[in-house]
């Protein structure tokens, strides 16, 4: 692999060089728009078309069984996808926030982590919680409105979703300083960790607090931006000029753009990154780039924003399409194993249906509990004097 | 910084009652806690080699190192997002703040993050951590140098907030606030900084959520924290010329309130007027207010009266003195309240 000093200086790929002429302004914009697939930047190992192919920098070993372990992953992780947008549908969830085509940025990203390596969601994060060991069903309050979040993130390493735009990279930025001050990077067994956030989160101050603080600490931290192309209704082109990987090399550590649809150059690139991370190398930008094939959440209407074109350019680009055309090509994967997995994510989706339905609401006194650590006085006396108002009505009609 | 005294420097240099300044109290609260927990690490702004721009972080960098004091980006909202993740590693961060007016950068981080992540997960996570505040105007400062932004903070569930009025105080509750598994918002009276007074180092004086009595008296109740308890306690040495006894309670924490010992002063003295520099409006003494005209209705001789800086941006420094409750219009209340 290579040294993160290469990455330090990458050649922008701005001009364009054949001609002999000084281009425009707007030829090097155009050149440099975010939205531009990279070329010979985007690192790729798997086309869309189920073909392994070869990059410079990266390779990967990979056997049939750990090809076969992302390919279970990301079906079964599309179908809790999919089942929570339904349940949504039929009213047991408040809201949903689909997945649905980030498959391989995630599980490709989450694959990367050792149990060690800690990893700050944003709230889309659905494929890395379960790499993480985080059941979809404890996911589900969330969206239900029963609680906020019910994992251990110390004890997981997956910290809580953050749904405020950004702040979780500072969050990041932070807890990767203490692995460096507890004397845990630097060698094999190092620690590393990860952050997640969209391209949306790329215009926020937090983000760009996030990068400073992480480079002049040299912080142990994997920036994991996934460009789905849109924040809600706006497309990447409202938050950047640039690519937005391209971005890293201001803050003076390497940026790299990824096949956000390809699960084994996302594992590769992203092993890589943990790897310089945890021996003191960090941080590392990388910018999966995808594409959100659902809404932004179930509460939004793409149909306003955005044309069903696109949407069928990049059904070509399927993450787990093309992992399946390469297991059967390599006769790492027969008919009995893609059907065992489909009824495998059958009984995954019921468990997630009949869990989701079957959770209790939240007792009054849940309004009141662990606002401090040390309690609150005034807060208890607000608590009591609720809960006996409650408790007046108990077995009346009112 | 702090100038030997005749009588003790020369008797003993660790005696355990010492003559400090606010600034030299804070300074040696947070060695104190520093020596006392490896975990406590300093952030901010010119905290390491300047020693804070009060110099309150004095010498400590030199003498635990940049991995424990850091001089951190200039970026409030990384300072206090990055103390979240050091707190959740096992660290408890003490944030300094510069001014009070540059801390809403950090805003969102403190609202969203730093008073919810222990709420959000069911207690899984504990934020351990210390937002140091210089507050306060009075020191013919620049914009943005002299507000008492205190009421943002009480308002957000989450959040402990208290303010230290004396070098005792400054000593003790800064170490109390650092031992605390809940964030504290921690205001210093910054034009108070060099008020000396003698500090006993060996024992603290109570709780860090507790209001103190510093004067006793039976005609009328001030209420202060910060800078305004030196105002407060001035008011009512004068008042006492001239008959009139003030009793002045110290509130020291403004989230928590501790009300207690205020019912039970109003109870006796039928009267209260309230000082804060903050605007008046949904202020600290606006819940005071409230608070006591319901627990202590029958009680109260006059209306609850509060003598606060006034509903307007902070102004020009030539004119602070008119801004900031004096003694004169503490007296003035004092009088509108007895004259009721």
């Amino acid at each position: 692999m290579s040294s993160p000093e290469q990455w330090t200086h990458p050649e922008p790929d701005a001009a364009p060089a054949a001609t002999a002429a000084k281009p425009t302004a707007e030829q090097v914009i155009a050149g440099l728009r975010a939205t531009d697939e990279g070329g010979a930047d985007l690192v790729q190992l798997l086309t869309p078309e189920g073909e392994r192919v070869q990059h410079p920098d990266f390779d990967i070993d990979i056997t049939a069984e750990e090809l076969r372990g992302l390919y279970r992953d990301m079906v079964l992780i599309r179908r809790v996808d999919r089942e929570a947008n339904a349940l949504q549908r039929k009213g047991q969830l408040g809201i949903w926030v689909p997945l649905l085509g980030q498959e391989a940025a995630q599980i490709g990203a989450g694959r990367a982590m050792r149990p060690d390596d800690m990893a700050f969601p944003s709230y889309r994060e659905h494929g890395i919680a379960w790499t993480k060991g985080v059941h979809p069903t404890e996911l589900l309050g969330i969206f239900r409105g029963t609680d906020q979040g019910t994992w251990d993130p110390v004890e997981r390493k997956f910290h809580p979703y953050t749904i405020v735009i950004g702040n979780q990279v500072l969050n990041a930025a932070g807890y990767a300083m203490g692995q460096k001050f507890d004397g845990k990077v630097g060698d094999d067994d190092g620690e590393a960790t990860m952050c997640f956030f969209g391209d949306g989160a790329t215009s926020q101050g937090d983000v760009h607090e996030g990068f400073v603080w992480a480079a002049v600490y040299d912080a142990p931290l994997v920036f994991f931006c996934q460009n789905n192309q849109w924040a809600i209704s706006e497309p990447t082109e409202r938050q950047s000029r640039l690519p937005l990987y391209q971005r890293a090399r201001g803050y003076g550590f390497p940026g790299i753009r990824v096949d956000g649809n390809d699960v084994l150059a996302t594992l590769a690139v992203t092993r890589w990154a943990l790897e310089e991370c945890r021996h003191g190398n960090g941080p590392i930008l990388i910018e999966a780039f995808t594409y959100r094939m659902d809404a932004h959440t179930t509460s939004d209407d793409p149909t306003r924003y955005r044309l069903s074109d696109e949407l069928e350019l990049w059904k070509l680009k399927d993450p787990i399409e093309r992992v399946k055309v390469y297991l059967v090509k390599q006769q790492w994967a027969d008919q009995a194993f893609f059907a065992e997995i489909e009824a495998e994510a059958d009984t995954l989706a019921e468990e997630l249906r009949e869990f989701c339905v079957n959770m209790p609401d939240p007792p009054a006194e849940r309004i009141f509990s662990n606002v401090y650590a040390e309690g609150n006085p005034n807060l208890e006396a607000q608590r009591d004097e609720f809960l006996s108002y409650v408790s007046g009505f108990a077995g009346g009609e009112h | 910084m702090a100038a030997p005294t005749m009588d003790r420097a020369s008797s003993s240099a660790a005696s355990p009652v010492q003559t400090l300044t606010i600034s030299k109290a804070l300074n040696m609260g947070l060695r104190a806690a520093m020596e006392a927990n490896p975990k406590v690490l300093m952030m901010g702004e010119d905290i390491g080699k300047l020693g804070g721009v009060f110099r309150i972080t004095d010498g400590l960098q030199k003498d635990f190192g940049e991995q424990r004091v850091l001089d951190t980006p200039l970026a409030e909202s990384g300072i206090i997002g990055t103390a979240v993740g050091l707190a959740i590693r096992g660290y408890r961060p003490v944030c300094e703040i510069q001014f009070d007016g540059f801390i809403f950068p950090g805003f969102d981080q403190i609202v969203s993050q730093v008073a919810k992540l222990h709420y959000r997960t069911q207690g899984k996570i504990k934020l351990p951590m210390v937002i140091r505040v210089p507050f306060g105007g009075g020191i013919g400062a620049v914009e943005h140098h002299s507000e008492s932004p205190e009421s943002y903070f009480a308002h957000t569930a989450g959040l402990k907030v208290v303010s230290c009025s004396n070098p005792t105080d400054a000593y003790w509750m800064i170490q109390q606030a650092i031992d605390c598994d809940d964030p504290v918002l921690f205001f210093e009276p910054k034009r108070r900084y060099y008020e000396k007074a003698e500090v006993d180092t060996t024992v603290a004086p109570g709780p860090l959520f507790a209001s103190r009595t510093l004067r006793t008296g039976t005609d009328a109740t001030l209420v202060a924290y910060g800078p305004m308890v030196r105002t407060s306690l001035d008011a009512a040495a004068a008042a006492a010329e001239d008959g009139t006894s003030l009793e002045v309670i110290d509130l020291r924490t403004l989230s928590p309130l501790d009300l207690e010992p205020v019912f039970e002063s109003v109870r006796r003295t039928g009267r209260l007027v309230v000082v804060s520099e903050a605007p008046s409006e949904a202020s600290i003494a606006s819940e005071i207010a409230a608070r006591v005209q319901q627990e202590c209705f029958y009680s109260l001789q006059a209306p609850v009266l509060r003598v606060t800086g006034f509903d307007t941006p902070y102004p020009p420094s030539k004119l602070e003195e008119e801004f900031l409750p004096d003694l004169d219009r503490v007296l003035h209340a004092v009088d509108r309240s007895l004259a009721w």
